[in-house]
């Protein structure tokens, strides 16, 4: 019985924020399980950040119901924030402090003491490799450490949930690497909800993600699922060499369970053109159809696509433009 | 328990925070060269020919006014403006440990700054026989005066990100509280008020609950005003923190 109730670990029910007029958070709702990373994509100002706070009992929800672990985030705060480990936006830490200090006080504040404290932060500076600069002064950190001293903090306590918000922005692409891998080694005995913009993010380390936009959330499926909803899913990309454009889309155009063929590009002798499927088959016929269609032909590429998370992204949420012609 | 050890944990960052720069080491100093120039120079301690602290007390409600919101306005400030109340505040403690530890680690620091004005107990003990318990009641009087002086500053500290804007505010409410008993102004307003109206003006005064102290004379009702205004100025500081997060 103990163990059904604990497969949520984080349950969001109709959770809203208004700030002022302004709704940041309209009416969100979706659950976590243990062992899944969520990744929550947005753009800018979609309410990612807003949505975090309100989990991690940092701002209370206009409206709605936060339970972690069991625990009502707003009715009983203490042994739900326990549970968490929670790196903010920017990664804040106090200036005036030493790495060590810093990760000693929060660990103080986690309930750790002595030899367990000391403990905590030596595993924490070791996963997140600060060894080189423990007694050093925080805000003498370059931009990077710093980032890795505030995401030390947020594992201090080997929490069961990690909350970080935009962990990788702003780092360079190794430190970038660093962080995914760390995230994607903790995500298997963890729950991880992480906040970023950037999709490669996503198909790197997540196990299912959230699509947010202008406070609501638009999809909500494993990175597969989600690429299928691309117009691109099931098309087939097919790159043949010594025939002309004319030719292409001569033959394709009689492809059985084709919608339409477009050149994709011409490069030096070689053509590149994508066949889209009717229906939503895709076992591949689409593609042994083509197949079909051009034999005889130098074939240098041949395949069917899975769709691109970019373009989903695209087609679901809005510009910053077109937000603003909303307003 | 585990709320003392929050509280206890906090008390000593912000302590440390305030040692790890030079800040701290410069409020000391010109806190205790204030008190000097002020006791000797202005104060006449010496042409006096009493051996009291007199002259030595009778500053600090005003050096205070300057000095205690210089100490008390980085509390949430500084926190608001870095982002690290974020941390602070999802970590799993409550609104009012984080308070009253931050609040706890500025009253000890003026309490340092307090003791090291022991050069001038032992002056006046080496010159003459001072009263030593009405010394004793002048610095709880004075120690507790300085609380609510920083209960106030850590009220103003919660209101805004920007510290400038937090010393001014605290040092203008302060400066009404010490008027309001301020001979001048009490004299001025008995002119034209009826007397339970100045006396009830003068109650919220710092000055008129400090002066029992300079006598000898701890009463409670002089402890439970600086008391209340602690507590009261605390509560305000949490309202404000809770409104901040409200949105
Ligand atoms: N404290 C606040 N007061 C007013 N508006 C806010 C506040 N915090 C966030 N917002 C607004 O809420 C929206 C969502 O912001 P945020 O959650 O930070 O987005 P994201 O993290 O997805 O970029 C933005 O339009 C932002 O301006
Ligand atoms: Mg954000």
């Amino acid at each position: 019985m103990l163990v059904s109730y604990q497969t949520f670990m984080i349950r969001v029910e109709n959770l809203s924020k208004a700030f002022g007029p302004k709704v940041a958070v309209n009416r969100i709702s979706f659950s976590v399980e243990k062992g899944e990373v969520l990744g929550f994509l947005g753009p800018n100002g979609a309410g990612k950040s807003t949505s975090m706070r309100m989990i991690t009992g940092f701002i209370p929800p206009s409206e709605g119901k936060i339970t972690v672990g069991g625990y009502d985030m707003v009715a009983d705060p203490i042994p739900a924030k326990r549970l968490i480990g929670y790196l903010p936006e920017n990664a804040p830490s106090y200036a005036d402090m030493t790495v060590s200090g810093f990760l000693g006080f929060c660990a103080e504040l986690r309930g750790l003491r002595g030899d367990e404290k000391k403990k905590a932060v030596n595993r924490a500076v070791e996963m997140c490799f600060l060894e080189s600069v423990y007694y050093q002064s925080v805000d003498t950190l370059s931009k990077g450490y710093r980032h890795r001293t505030c995401f030390a903090q947020s594992i201090i306590h080997d929490p069961d949930i990690l909350i970080l918000d935009e962990p990788t922005d702003g780092l360079d692409p190794n430190q970038k690497h660093e962080i995914r891998s760390l995230i994607r080694r903790m995500g298997e005995k963890k729950v991880i909800i992480f906040s970023t913009h950037i999709l490669e993010e996503v198909e790197a380390v997540c196990s299912r993600a959230i699509i947010i936009d202008r406070g609501q959330i638009v999809a909500n499926g494993t990175p597969q699922e989600l690429k299928q909803k691309s117009d691109l899913a099931g098309a087939v990309l097919l790159c043949a060499s010594g025939v002309t454009a004319a030719e292409v889309t001569d033959r394709l155009a009689n492809v059985s369970g084709a919608r339409k063929t477009t050149i994709v590009k011409q490069d030096q002798g070689k053509i590149w053109a994508r066949v889209y499927p009717k229906s939503e088959s895709r076992n591949g016929e689409l593609a042994r159809a083509v197949h079909q269609a051009v034999q005889g032909w130098a074939i240098e590429e041949l395949h069917t696509e899975e769709g691109r998370l970019d373009e989903v992204f695209r087609n679901i949420t809005l510009p910053d433009t077109a937000k603003e012609e909303t307003k | 328990m585990n709320s003392f050890g929050n509280i206890t944990a906090i008390t000593k960052r912000e302590l440390g925070g305030y040692f790890s720069s030079p800040v701290a080491y410069i409020f000391i100093v010109i806190f205790l060269l204030l008190t000097g120039t002020f006791t000797f120079l202005f104060g006449g301690f010496f042409e006096r020919g009493q051996a009291n602290l007199e002259a030595f007390f009778l500053w600090h409600p005003w050096l205070y006014l300057f000095l205690v919101p210089a100490v008390g306005m980085r509390l949430w400030a500084e926190e608001r403006r870095s982002g690290t109340i974020e941390l602070l505040l999802t970590m799993p403690i409550t609104a009012w440990q984080a308070i009253l530890g931050k609040f706890l680690a500025s009253w000890a620091f003026i309490g340092l700054a307090l003791v090291l004005t022991f050069p001038v107990f032992i002056t006046v003990n080496y010159l003459g026989t001072p009263d030593n318990g009405v010394i004793w009641a002048t610095y709880l009087g004075s120690f507790l005066m300085a609380g609510s002086y920083l209960a106030i500053s850590s009220l103003t500290s919660a209101l805004t990100r920007n510290q400038v804007v937090s010393l001014i505010l605290s040092v203008v409410i302060c400066l009404l509280l010490v008027l309001c008993g301020f001979q001048p102004l009490t004299d001025f307003l008995a002119a034209r008020f009826s007397p339970a109206v100045v006396d009830t003006v003068a109650s919220f005064s710092f000055l008129t609950h400090f002066m029992s102290f300079t006598k000898g004379v701890v009463d409670s009702r002089d402890v439970i005003f600086y008391l209340s205004i602690m507590v009261f100025s605390l509560f305000t500081t949490s309202v404000i923190i809770r409104s901040h997060r409200a949105g």
